[in-house]
């Protein structure tokens, strides 16, 4: 049971937001010896482990090939693409997103959005100027906030989703290495790949979804402010 | 035979040269750490070349892991208590960028989907040629395919210099810092978890509440487990080596027979769900929340929490019908 403590440290460091590395380093170290390991069985578990997964950061050989594309307007003209889809409303515009953003990351182009990347400056003002368009008027502060929040959401899931479709990703990679290297197995990642491929297809019919109720949900509550806000009219007066 | 060794010292290579050039950058306060890291980083590669031989004893020269291990802790105090810094990056300005943008229109997605089209070729035509290592085609593809698009790129966008790609490449990577590392860091700390008994532990509590042979409750104990333990820990890679150690391995698999690429890939996708639910999972709920200026920093995890929810079910009603 005292190596469960191992697993205290991981939660303790989160909730406390320490450094991720720091907090990973300790809680092996802890849970190793509390494993009855020697300090140098540790080291070594530590380097075994180390040499072992390397497969999970290979995916910082894209790196250069993406930042030259970026040199040369990758964003920009994946921002003109976007930028075509003009007429649309809040949520469909965020669905159509979520679809995008799902089959490029399933292409592992998972670096082409996000929040900083795309959402900020992209998506959010995009998806707030829909919603403007076709409910006729500004947006009122609270219903501003849910549209940004949806907006970083589609981001998300769409990542989430659409990642484990592509082979070699960090996750996938993460499974084979962990259950090839424990288990002495030979499992592929095009066939963990396959099995990705039915939740992102749920996870796109379910928060596509609700992307759509949200434009009506916006509708429904601009329809009342406006109806509030001509309530303290005195009858029978001319507008 | 084209090994899988080779590509990890091109990497190991390209994070050395990286080094190099983060050293003699003067904009970047923390230089000399920073290239202390990321050179360390890229000699563990051909490094681990040696300790992999010796794991797996499959010839080859052989290395100790013990000093692999004192450098992985170098590793982490370098990236723990921030010695890593960032140079002004070299790049170019916005209204460069839109002139390229205009000048080579959509021919700048040619080169990015060059990498998945290679890694694809790799991994299903010519897996069975005998030209790859076998069980590697999908990564050696994945190197193979950023050669690719790096030489189709540079044709391209007319850029001649290769500098030019490895200083954007390092300005990216200086931008992630120890976010890179945290990966195979997360996959060192689960199989110190599988090496110290905590899945066994785990899994102990597990079957002594759940009953023998009910499939549908092992499912649901895996999936839910795996949800659960990533809004605890904030991600799914640490949950994943613990909650498959207690109950997808040795219940899932091993006792009930279940089809090993599906219980795995589904039950990492219910870790996934279980990170679009939590605070703890900051980068990918807090920080939008920052970035798009929120009241409620919770925003877009009350916009998540329903998608997620339903999700976790889509993931156990799949697992418990398709995967035995």
């Amino acid at each position: 049971m005292i190596v469960l403590l191992g697993v205290v440290v991981v939660i303790l460091g989160f909730v406390t937001r320490r450094n991720p590395v720091l907090v990973v380093g300790v809680a092996g170290i802890v849970t190793g010896l509390l494993g009855r390991m020697s300090p140098l069985e540790v080291l070594a578990a530590f380097g075994r482990s180390f040499a072992d997964s390397r497969s999970v950061t290979v995916y910082a050989i894209v790196l250069p090939v993406i930042g030259l594309l970026e040199r040369y307007g990758l964003r920009e003209q994946a921002r003109n693409l976007i930028g075509r889809l003009g007429k649309l409303s809040a949520g469909r515009f965020l669905t159509v997103y979520l679809l995008v953003r799902q089959v490029t990351a399933a292409f592992g182009l998972n670096s082409i959005g996000g929040p900083a990347q795309t959402v900020r400056p992209l998506v959010a003002p995009m998806a707030e100027a829909a919603a403007e368009r076709s409910t006729g008027a500004k947006l009122p502060d609270r219903l501003r906030e849910k549209v940004r929040s949806y907006s970083a959401s589609a981001d998300t899931v769409g990542v989430f989703f659409g990642e484990d479709c592509f082979i070699a990703i960090g996750s996938i990679l993460l499974i084979t290495g962990f259950v090839n290297s424990t288990y002495h197995q030979e499992i592929e990642p095009t066939q963990l790949a396959l099995w990705a491929i039915p939740l992102a297809v749920c996870a796109f019919v379910i928060h596509g979804a609700r992307l759509l109720v949200m434009d009506r949900q916006l509708e429904r509550e601009m329809a009342l402010a406006a109806a509030e806000h001509e309530l303290p009219l005195p009858e029978g007066a001319d507008k | 035979m084209i090994k899988v060794e080779w590509l990890y010292w091109l990497i190991g290579l390209v994070f050395v040269v990286m080094a190099f050039q983060m050293a003699a950058d003067r904009s970047n306060p923390k230089r000399w750490t920073s290239a202390a890291f990321w050179g360390l980083l890229g000699l563990t590669f051909p490094y681990g070349t040696g300790v992999a031989n010796a794991t797996a004893g499959n010839g080859g020269w052989t290395l100790p892991a013990e000093p692999l291990g004192v450098a992985v802790l170098a590793l982490i105090v370098l990236a723990g208590f921030n010695f890593l810094g960032k140079g002004v990056p070299v790049t170019t300005t916005d209204a460069q960028r839109e002139a390229a943008a205009t000048r080579l229109g959509s021919k700048i997605f040619i080169p990015a989907l060059t990498i998945p089209l290679v890694a694809i070729v790799c991994a299903s035509v010519l897996d069975e040629s005998g030209l790859f290592e076998t069980g590697k085609a999908t990564l050696l593809g994945l190197g193979l395919g950023c050669i690719a698009a790096l030489v189709v790129g540079m044709l391209v966008t007319g850029e001649k210099k290769v500098s030019v790609p490895i200083q954007s490449g390092r300005s990216m990577l200086e931008a992630m810092g120890s976010a890179l590392l945290l990966p195979q860091l997360l996959a060192v700390l689960g199989s110190i978890f599988a090496a110290a008994g905590v899945g066994t532990q785990v899994g102990d509590i597990v079957n002594g509440v759940l009953p023998d042979d009910s499939r549908y409750l092992a499912v649901i104990a895996y999936c839910v487990g795996m949800f659960l333990f990533t809004v605890i820990m904030g991600n799914a890679f640490a949950a994943f080596p613990v909650m498959t150690a207690a109950i997808g391995w040795p219940v899932l698999i091993q006792q009930m027979h279940a089809n090993e690429p599906a219980v795995l890939a589904i039950g990492m996708l219910a870790g996934f769900a279980g990170t679009l639910c939590t605070p703890m999972a900051a980068n990918f709920n807090i920080v939008p929340a920052t970035l798009l200026e929120l009241k409620d920093q919770y925003g877009p995890i009350k916009a998540q929490l329903p998608t997620g929810i339903a999700l976790l079910g889509c993931c156990t009603v799949i697992m418990a019908l398709f995967a035995f």
